[in-house]
């Protein structure tokens, strides 16, 4: 976690043949899948002439990588573009602009052929188990398709490999001449999970793996890949729209909203001391199963009105339109993903449980005045308070107590009149030399 | 909750036909049964539970056991449509402050619906006509109820919106539902639903077509607005979550019958059933740190036209062979009370199921 320099040195004489690809050479913890800049711009077409009249910009400047054996959670609203960040990845989309690297290899502009051999290592499980599997084919050719495509002929013949494959979901051997009517919503699941990991794969994508189960099935699903995981080493990439369901399932947590990471961090860390606004939001608006909680609005952030359009994404920070503690700064300027804390990178000029980013800005927007309203005193107050503790304990903690104290004496709002030069980039290596 | 409220309920199943029925709403052995070419589909069958104004009954349960069939069954939907020979077999006694539904002239329920009683539905793309505006909808759904003119109506349907929090209603009111995002969508026909001013509001699975921010917006409109207008509400959804934000009384269906039902916080915080169990240890939880492993319930859901003989959990049931001879599998338990207003229907004994609950459930969720 806290080498990403050398992973990365690591990592690439590994796979110095390039497009040549060997199994089992990225030992656990070595980054697997490596994405920088990644961009994905829909075309919106108008008139006679089909002229480009504007894009959605459903993906837009992703950075990140997964190593080997974690399993990484993407988690926001619809619409966030995780979906096209999961297609993108596995290259089922291609990318309008930036690059993904399998293994140290840039596959981001490999034909179908190019991607071909790739295929072996690389996995989706899709959302729907009803549109996922050919209606006319037996569930034993569905999960031998893998096989035919590559043309890989398994020890023991297909047939028997793939009833092997049906035990190790918890279907029966007896299955493989059925068709996929004859299955339960989670027996499916299972089938798209067996087809997935018939060419025992390094990277499996699964795009909302769950949503569609009941949730006693839901819980065997996400056990089933916990249990593989294990087994076969599996590197999982899971995008997923319930909180609960990532935080069971994830190492590292991305959040994202409208096209961007606004947070990347371990799962205890995001959990227990969320540093994005959006985050915090997010978390709290998860209804918690505990009767006596019921009605406790206090702990409860309401964010006012809708995602915006990411045809015209906001400028500068692109959650300012509602957030709470937006300021002038957050309407010009774009935070950068910066790790302010180890394990934690936060895309925020203002972030929770931290020392501001952008101590000398506290003019709260017009459109921050309003979210404010929504936010109760106590919820507001508590936030002011852990950032304070936060700070504090960052202060007491490190020898370099210079640079945090000015951090630390500016998170309570109002407070941020002296040290206004300090900026964002020098307060992040502050922090993070500390620790 | 007041000694009033649910002072009827203590009778337990009430059978046959006496009225006097003292809760506001009060459902008697309600049977919903569809007649198909495999067989008799029992989605509901036999299903007893009361109401009072400004309380809310929230009911979960998984796909198929029989949750939205209830809520279109009170709503005396199943009649309405009459496409066929075949029609839904219902039985039972639906009683709605004093009135008895499904034995009442359907032009007099017709006057009831949208006007005593309401619904909420769960794809509000769906439920709302793509060819009327918004505001034409909710000005329909007033004029039906009350005679007034449109221009009173559209005062009315703008007034409503603005209390559902849609931004400009009197804009918006002219938008055609396409237009509007899935959260607005889903308070616009909320809207519709409290124009007249219902008694009882039925939402079935409101947000779960939505995303948790706008869900909690959802889930804050329902719960003031049900302190304001008083309303009687019953929340049908999968989702623990929301009916631990929601209800005040929570009942489990399994296979078309109630298996558990209770206050609230009885049944989350001393669940006597262990399909309420196996539901709660499934859920992946944001409050606490858990185990590695979650405790699913093994299995699928039954098939309600051959629903398991005996106690219709006994095939996923990891304690079926705690009771003697069998009984899982022969009889089917009743719902009994096991605690003040508190029921459950398991052959276990009660000091069999608090041990399992205390030593072997509960340390693991």
């Amino acid at each position: 976690m806290s080498d990403k320099a050398d992973d990365k040195a690591v990592n690439i004489p590994a796979q110095s043949e390039g497009t040549v690809i060997t199994k089992g050479d990225a030992a656990p913890g070595e980054t697997l899948l490596k994405v920088t800049g990644l961009q994905k711009h829909f075309p919106i077409k108008k008139g006679l002439l089909q002229r480009q009249v504007g894009a959605v910009r459903a993906v837009d400047g992703l950075d990140f990588e997964v190593k080997s054996g974690e399993t990484l959670g993407v988690v926001g609203e619809s619409g966030c573009g995780k979906s096209t960040m999961g297609r993108l990845i596995t290259r089922l989309l291609e990318p309008t602009a930036g690059t993904v690297e399998f293994e140290g290899t840039d596959i981001t502009h490999l034909g179908v052929g190019g991607m071909r051999p790739l295929r072996r290592d690389m996995q989706m499980i899709f959302q729907d188990p009803y549109s996922s599997l050919n209606p006319r084919h037996t569930i034993g050719t569905i999960v031998s398709a893998p096989f035919r495509l590559q043309g890989v002929e398994p020890e023991g013949g297909v047939k028997k490999e793939v009833q092997r494959l049906l035990s190790v979901v918890g279907l029966s051997p007896e299955h493989y001449n059925r068709y996929p009517h004859e299955f339960s919503g989670g027996q499916r699941q299972r089938i798209g999970i067996a087809r997935a990991l018939a060419l025992s794969p390094k990277l499996v994508v699964a795009d909302e793996p769950v949503s569609a189960l009941d949730v006693s099935i839901q819980a065997q699903v996400v056990n089933l890949l916990d249990d593989l995981q294990r087994e076969l080493g599996l590197t999982y990439v899971i995008i997923a729209h319930d909180l609960s369901v990532v935080r069971h399932v994830s190492d590292r947590i991305a959040v994202m909203y409208l096209g961007k990471i606004v947070e990347l961090a371990d799962r205890e860390q995001l959990y227990k001391s969320p540093m994005h606004p959006y985050t915090k939001a997010l978390l709290s608006a998860v209804p918690i199963p505990d009767p006596a909680r019921r009605g406790a609005k206090s702990e409860r952030i309401l964010l006012k009105g809708d995602v915006p359009s990411p045809i015209s994404p906001p400028a500068g920070c692109r959650f300012h339109t509602r957030c709470w503690k937006a300021t002038e700064i957050c309407r010009t300027t774009e935070p950068p993903l910066a790790e302010l804390r180890p394990g934690q990178q936060v895309a925020c000029h203002h972030p929770e449980n931290f020392a501001d980013q952008a101590p000398q800005d506290v003019v709260l927007l017009s459109d921050a005045k309003e979210a404010a309203e929504l936010v109760s005193e106590e919820a507001l107050a508590a936030s002011a308070e852990t950032s304070a503790a936060v700070a504090a304990e960052v202060e007491s903690g490190g020898p370099d107590t210079e640079a945090s104290k000015d951090g630390a004496a500016k998170t309570a709002p109002g407070a941020a009149e002296d040290g206004a030069a300090k900026t964002a980039p020098e307060a992040a290596e502050g922090t993070a030399e500390e620790k | 909750m007041t000694d009033l409220s649910k002072s009827g309920a203590a009778v337990g199943e009430p059978t046959g036909t006496s009225p006097a029925p003292t809760a506001f709403l009060e459902v008697r052995d309600l049977k919903v049964h569809f007649p198909t070419d495999d067989g008799l589909v029992k989605s509901v069958d036999g299903l007893t539970f009361q109401l009072e104004k400004g309380k809310t009954l929230g009911i979960v349960g998984e796909s198929g056991s029989g949750k939205s069939v209830t809520s279109l069954g009170i709503m005396g939907l199943h009649t309405a449509g009459q496409y066929g020979k075949r029609k839904a077999q219902i039985s039972g006694e639906i009683w709605l402050d004093g009135t008895e539904l499904l034995s009442a002239d359907p032009e007099e329920v017709r006057k009831l619906r949208g006007r005593q009683m309401a619904m909420i539905f769960q794809d509000p793309l769906s439920a709302l006509h793509p060819y009327y505006t918004i505001g034409q909808q909710i000005v329909e759904a007033y004029r039906i109820h009350h005679p007034v003119d449109k221009k009173t109506a559209r005062r009315r349907a703008v007034e409503m919106l603005d209390r559902v929090g849609i931004p400009q209603p009197d804009k918006r009111v002219d938008s055609y539902p396409h237009e509007f995002s899935g959260g607005m969508r889903q308070r616009a026909m909320i809207a519709m639903s409290l124009v007249n001013n219902p008694e009882l509001l039925i939402a079935d699975e409101p947000t779960t077509a939505l995303d948790v921010t706008v869900q909690a917006q959802i889930l804050d409109l329902i719960r003031d607005l049900q302190k304001e207008f008083g309303s009687a509400v019953i929340v049908i959804t999968h989702d623990l979550g929301v009916v631990a934000e929601l209800a005040d009384d929570l009942l489990v269906m399994y296979g078309g019958r109630c298996i558990e039902r209770g206050p609230a916080e009885k049944v989350f915080y001393e669940p006597r059933h262990p399909y309420t169990w196996g539901l709660l240890g499934s859920m992946p939880r944001l409050d606490r740190d858990q185990q590695e492993r979650l405790i699913p319930v093994k299995g699928s859901p039954p098939s309600l036209i051959n629903i398991p003989s005996g106690c219709a959990f006994n095939p996923r049931c990891p304690y079926a062979d705690v009771p003697k001879d069998n009984v899982t599998r022969t009889v089917r338990p009743e719902l009994t009370e096991i605690g003040s207003k508190h029921w459950a229907a398991c052959h276990m004994t009660q000091e069999q199921r608090e041990r399992i609950w205390t030593e072997e459930i509960a340390p693991k969720l």
